[in-house]
């Protein structure tokens, strides 16, 4: 029987079957950071319990940290207890911390595969719901609530039912101004938010292998977008590449001992599917959403649809996008002004994001009255980034330069959306309210779309200034 | 397990809350989640969408004090914040009846004893219909037999095995479970490759 990557992990990862049908599940990675771990550290306590392999735990501090000053004690003082207790718990538990002045905090998402931590074969676990993002490197990785971190942390395993497989095939090439996010938009706007509901994915075809790693994490990233919980690609050389030399992948002959058992992982040429569908690469334009959910999107040189032509499942949500956004059915999406640009978050915060977005925003200035700001996804992004002197094309460009965190993609530290202000944003979501305005608007694109609309002060189609 | 934590049958008043798709950032927005307990949640379920919509269900006199959520499609997509779960508790709500539910959420609600069960949509429509009609009537979750009673229509729903058993065997916190394998979670430890230096 020819297995998959998850068929492969699941086995060797199963405890046993527990008496719901579920199996138990150990996990060989565990992720915490401060906003879904304090509840759960005092559930240990209360039940009298340790860290059952603190080693296999790794913290950092990320969706509450601000960007602009990162001095303790922070002005926030939710957040500064939030940081405290964080810093408390992995002292009392011996957890080891990416705290501020590590040099190797940032998005926790970031952080894993930038510290060679994520590696394939693995089951990765973190109480955030983009975790998927590991799976671009072999790994079966997946959020979880706070209830299963204490589960974790007490036991190292879960209790989860095996999903089913879905294999999505990118074939061909992009074109120039096309990235991973215009990619993994047009699978969510196809397959839909719940499409992926029970279901992991398996990203493949000829357009995702030729992808960089940095490109493979942002489509793994949100896989959660379009309902399923973890999205893989299978382990191959430019996997085994990014992780040579980072500071927790093995090293010397160890490495080239693990190669050998990553490849072993992958799926089987003659693997099955619960399902398979593919995309033509080559016909994937940049993409804008116009909605309140990622499934909502369109290609940049086409029209708002009518909520007429919706799925009947469908329209009322469409109907009440509209409202929300205050956009008209066949108004085109290109021209829409904008108020903020943000490059950032753990979709799209990488020094490859960075490098796309400068290569658009250099030697031009950010229209009057637009915001702008970069958040680096971790203190190694920015500190790669301004070796290279992205920087300070930013800054000349009218951007401002900050520290990293997950900023304005949730808006749970200072940097937030006011009032009915419409972002032009390289994160994940635009639900409603998401960026920290209740009635603040979210169009989600990629870094590169993020520059060019900032530049022209509208949604335009970066190919124009690529050229 | 002790048998306050069984759930066999939900029996309580219904709330209806139409829509699909609805994310755990409008259940409970982000800047709610700072802080360190969950203690307080409940006051702040759907706050946006609640200053935003003066007519939303969780502000109406007559829904105050049900404890059945009627909700349409994909409920609880996005955020793994178990936070939504749990302001939904907090304010009251004991199961909740839907479309459907996005998988993150599902769990989480289990994990807190909270059964979220599935009927067809067109059950849906009725049960939001029949709840906003007559608010002070009962519905009835049966776990057990996966149905949803109200009044003399029983309909039939779905819950996934493993969390029907939980629920109902009471062990829906997983832990005490999962620590029963003791040494058999060292004997899969030492067969990773990655956890002896590959």
């Amino acid at each position: 029987m020819d297995e998959t990557l998850l068929d492969k992990v699941w086995r060797a990862h199963t405890v046993k079957m527990l008496p719901s049908g579920q199996t138990q599940l150990f996990i060989g990675l565990h992720l915490i950071h401060e906003v879904t771990s304090p509840q759960a550290f005092q559930m240990l306590r209360e039940a009298g319990l340790k860290v059952r392999l603190p080693e296999r735990t790794f913290a950092t501090i990320d969706h509450i940290v601000p960007t602009a000053s990162q001095m303790r004690p922070f002005g926030d003082l939710l957040a500064e207890e939030m940081t405290v207790h964080l810093v408390r718990n992995c002292q009392e538990f011996d957890i080891r911390l990416f705290d501020l002045n590590s040099g190797m905090q940032g998005i926790v998402h970031v952080i894993g595969p930038e510290l060679g931590l994520t590696q394939p074969g693995m089951t990765i676990a973190c109480g955030d719901s983009h975790t998927s993002t590991h799976g671009a490197l072999g790994a079966l990785a997946f959020g979880i609530g706070t209830s299963q971190v204490r589960d974790v942390l007490a036991t190292q395993c879960l209790a989860m039912a095996k999903p089913k497989l879905r294999q999505i095939r990118v074939e061909g090439r992009l074109a120039r101004g096309v990235y991973a996010k215009d990619v993994i938009l047009s699978i969510i706007q196809r397959l839909g938010v719940k499409g992926g509901v029970g279901y992991a994915y398996e990203y493949a075809g000829s357009a995702v292998e030729a992808m960089a790693m940095e490109e493979r994490l942002t489509i793994c990233n949100m896989s959660i977008e379009g309902g399923a919980r973890a999205g893989y690609v299978n382990p191959d050389a430019t996997t085994f590449d990014y992780l040579r030399g980072r500071p927790f992948a093995p090293q010397g002959e160890a490495f080239d001992r693990a190669v050998a058992w990553w490849r072993s992982m992958a799926t089987a040429p003659g693997a099955t599917f619960d399902d398979v569908v593919t995309l033509h690469g080559g016909s994937i334009q940049p993409v804008v959403t116009w909605g309140i959910n990622p499934g909502q999107s369109v290609g940049v040189g086409d029209r708002i649809p009518n909520p007429a032509q919706a799925p009947e499942t469908d329209r009322a949500a469409w109907t009440e996008a509209l409202a929300f956004m205050d956009f008209k059915p066949g108004q085109p999406i290109a021209g829409t002004r904008i108020d903020v640009a943000f490059i950032g978050s753990c979709t799209n915060a990488r020094l490859s994001d960075l490098r796309s977005a400068a290569q658009v925003a250099r030697g031009r200035k950010v229209a009057k009255g637009v915001r702008a700001l970069v958040v680096p996804g971790s203190q190694a992004v920015a500190a790669a980034a301004e070796a290279e002197g992205i920087h300070v094309i930013f800054q000349e460009a009218g951007f401002e330069w900050r520290k990293a965190g997950c900023s304005l993609c949730l808006g749970m530290n200072e940097d937030k959306l006011k009032g009915r202000e419409i972002c032009a944003s390289s994160s994940n979501r635009n639900f409603k309210g998401r960026q920290g305005s209740p009635m603040g608007r979210t169009l989600l694109m990629s870094p590169a779309m993020v520059a060019a609309a900032s530049i022209a002060g509208e949604v335009v189609d970066v190919r124009e200034l690529l050229r | 397990m002790s048998g306050d934590s069984v759930r066999r049958q939900i029996v309580g008043r219904g709330i209806p809350l139409p829509g699909n798709d609805i994310d755990t950032d409008r259940i409970i927005p982000a800047r709610f989640l700072k802080s360190v307990t969950f203690e307080g949640l409940e006051q702040h379920v759907f706050a946006d969408d609640r200053v935003q919509a003066p007519d939303h269900p969780f502000n109406e006199d007559r829904y105050q004090g049900a404890s059945i959520l009627v909700v349409g499609l994909n409920f609880g997509c996005g955020s793994s914040r178990e936070h939504a779960p749990e302001a939904l508790r907090r304010w009251g709500i004991r199961g909740i009846v839907g479309g459907s539910f996005a998988e993150i959420f599902f769990g989480n609600a289990t994990a807190l004893g909270v059964p979220c069960l599935a009927v067809a949509p067109k059950d849906v429509e009725w049960l939001m219909g029949a709840v906003a009609h007559q608010p002070e009537r009962e519905i009835v979750l049966d776990v057990e037999a996966e149905r949803v009673r109200l009044g003399d229509r029983t309909i039939p729903a779905r819950l996934p095995e493993a969390a029907r058993k939980q629920l109902l065997t009471g062990t829906w916190n997983a832990t005490a479970v999962l620590l029963e394998a003791g040494e058999e979670i060292a004997r899969v430890a030492q067969g990773l490759p990655y956890l002896s230096g590959y």
